[in-house]
């Protein structure tokens, strides 16, 4: 199949941007959109252009590595899918397709479609853990953790940290992101000593980071390749009020 | 797909060669449910060796299934039928899903096509007991070191020793380093600092300098087919010797001709990719001489000339219950061989058998 490709092509942070247009040929339905752009670069590459950046890694849709706008969707038109996890035959000889990167404010572009989310980082670094002290094998089952709280705790978990609810939410707000990692580890009995505090630092350094206020547009869960509910922004925000009214 | 879906997916391929029925349409007793058949005490569960060089072995023959005959069913219908689909659904829902992605296929209505890949180093850095490798200071963990591995990775060894290195050995471990060393201040005059600067900016001109007419990828493509070809699944002394020879000639020949395009002064994937191929040369010749020392089959290194009449891996304790520690003696040199015997004493090493 053929396609025609619009890119954002930007050299760095600074340089101003713009959409070029190149053409896909001969492209495998069962290539993954990846791979198709590894077709792509590769053609570049013989002509002399740099190719295009994106970012990947592992390419089975769990490290949180790729991502960028598939017409103005975030990971594409599949739902629960990454980009490197999303294949051509979902889309149509002949589609033109416009890729950009993710666009917010806490996300600057890095180069082409790659863009720099370390503010997630420092968002986790702020309270996304748990700091008891190992020691020896605890023995199993002397930690009991009800079957249901378990699952929600490791349904927030599946969070991979891509960025697209940011991406995708007209405010780029953060808190499907944050609210996965508040819930992830506050929901198990291992995260409540260090639940307060870990909610009011992960809400605050968000803020510091520029993204904006969640108000529950929810195209954030829509978008999600993990399919992370937009329950998790309820808790975090309960979680938040919590600890700022009655937390030590 | 994970290891896991081994537990409740039975694996097999049409008795006869060339048979392109839909699976669906093959009759049970058209099957081959060669893992069962050959190893009845343990059937789809025999560890990962074992079941990729017969998932090999039978494609091999001709009877794999799929567009390129690289592949075997594995197939949970007798699952789905004992325990249910929510069961299935909550113990493989991501995978199935997976799977499904990928292919474009159903795996609830028809069975999946696997194939096995080599795991092609089972070691990795040398470190001492306490993680510590032969620099002093710098600290190895997880996978990129070599110390809980066999002659096989096993199913969530990676998770296995990124928790335990991380959870019970290095908080005593760093910490008693940190405490016990005086460290004086480096600058970034230091001469050692210095000559390692001018060294990686010597190497990234020269790889943005050679303007050849090939791509990075294209060189770790054929590589990978060198690798995969002679250091895979079942390797030969014969095999090993060709690979030796042809790694240092694509090696130079990358030197000559990769291009590289773009800066060095900015993000360029580009060029992290050329000096991560770069590396991969020296790997790969790596791990072929020491697949080519090893002259018997151990775990996932499976020498053809060393296996028993019913065609299992043939180990040689006698001479080659060592680790090899390959010592590296600068580029362009030949490693040296360390040999760290194995001691057993408590559970002995005997014949595997599975049937
Ligand atoms: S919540 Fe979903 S979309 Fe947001 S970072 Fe996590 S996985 Fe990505
Ligand atoms: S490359 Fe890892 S999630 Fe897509």
């Amino acid at each position: 199949m053929n396609l025609i490709l619009h890119v954002w092509r930007q050299k760095n942070a600074d340089a101003p941007g713009r959409m070029v247009r190149y053409e896909a040929r001969d492209i495998n339905p069962h290539m993954s959109f990846l791979e198709m752009l590894d077709v792509v670069n590769q053609g570049l590459i013989d002509k002399g252009e740099e190719p295009i950046a994106y970012d990947h890694d592992c390419h089975e849709g769990i490290c949180g590595m790729c991502g960028f706008m598939i017409n103005g969707v975030a990971h594409g038109p599949e739902r629960g899918t990454t980009v490197c996890q999303l294949h051509m035959r979902h889309f149509k000889d002949g589609d033109e397709l416009y890729l950009e990167p993710w666009r917010s404010r806490a996300f600057p572009v890095i180069k082409d479609l790659a863009v720099d989310r370390s503010a997630f980082d420092r968002i986790i670094a702020a309270g996304g853990y748990i700091s008891v002290r190992t020691g020896n094998a605890p023995e199993a089952g002397s930690i009991l953790v009800p079957k249901e709280k378990a699952e929600l705790s490791m349904d927030a978990a599946a969070c991979i940290g891509c960025g697209a609810c940011v991406a995708m939410c007209p405010n780029g707000s953060a808190a499907l992101f944050t609210g996965a990692k508040i819930s992830h580890l506050g929901l198990l009995p291992q995260g409540q000593p260090e639940r307060d505090r870990r909610a009011i630092a992960m809400v605050v350094q968000m803020t510091k980071e520029g993204f904006g206020h969640c108000t529950n547009v929810g195209e954030c869960e829509a978008v999600c390749p993990k399919r992370i509910k937009i329950e998790v922004i309820a808790r975090m925000h309960r979680d938040y009020l919590r600890a700022a009214l009655v937390g030590d | 797909m994970s290891e896991s879906l081994r537990n409740d997916g039975r694996i097999w391929v049409p008795k006869r060669k060339g048979d392109t029925r839909a699976p669906g349409e093959i009759p049970v007793d058209e099957r081959d449910y060669f893992l069962e058949r050959k190893y009845p005490a343990f059937g789809n569960l025999v560890p990962r060796d074992v079941a990729s060089r017969n998932a090999k072995a039978v494609c091999d023959e001709g009877r794999g299934v799929g567009p390129s005959g690289y592949g075997v069913y594995l197939d949970f219908r007798s699952a789905l039928q004992r325990l249910g689909r929510a069961v299935i659904d909550e113990r493989y829902g991501n995978l199935f899903e997976m799977y499904a992605d990928i292919t474009g296929e159903d795996p609830y209505t028809a069975p999946m096509r696997i194939y096995p890949a080599s795991h092609y180093t089972m070691g990795g850095l040398w470190v001492d007991y306490n993680l510590m490798s032969t620099v002093p200071g710098l600290y190895v963990i997880g996978e990129a070191n070599f110390s809980d591995h066999g002659a096989n990775r096993l199913g969530a060894s990676a998770l296995m020793q990124g928790l335990a290195d991380g959870y019970f050995i290095l908080p005593n471990t760093i910490g008693d380093y940190l405490a016990t060393t005086q460290f004086e201040k480096i600058e970034t005059t230091h001469a050692a600092f210095r000559s390692v600067e001018a060294e990686v900016a010597a190497n990234t001109r020269r790889l943005l300098e050679i303007q050849g007419t090939r791509s990075v990828d294209s060189f770790h493509r054929e590589l990978g087919k060198l690798v995969w070809e002679h250091c895979g699944m079942g390797r030969t002394a014969e095999g090993l010797k060709q690979a030796l020879a042809k790694i240092p000639e694509l090696r130079e020949q990358y030197w000559k001709d990769v291009r590289v395009l773009g800066d060095g002064d900015e993000f360029n994937q580009s060029l992290e990719k050329a000096g991560r191929v770069g590396d991969f040369f020296e790997l790969a010749e790596l791990m072929c001489r020491d697949a080519l020392e090893r002259n018997e089959s151990c775990g996932g290194h499976f020498r053809e000339e060393c296996q028993t009449p019913e065609g299992e891996a043939l180990r040689n304790d006698a001479e080659y219950s060592y680790v090899s520690a390959w010592e590296f003696r600068g580029a362009g040199n030949a490693p040296a061989l360390n040999k760290e015997p194995l001691e057993f004493e408590y559970v002995h090493p005997s014949q595997r058998s599975y049937k």
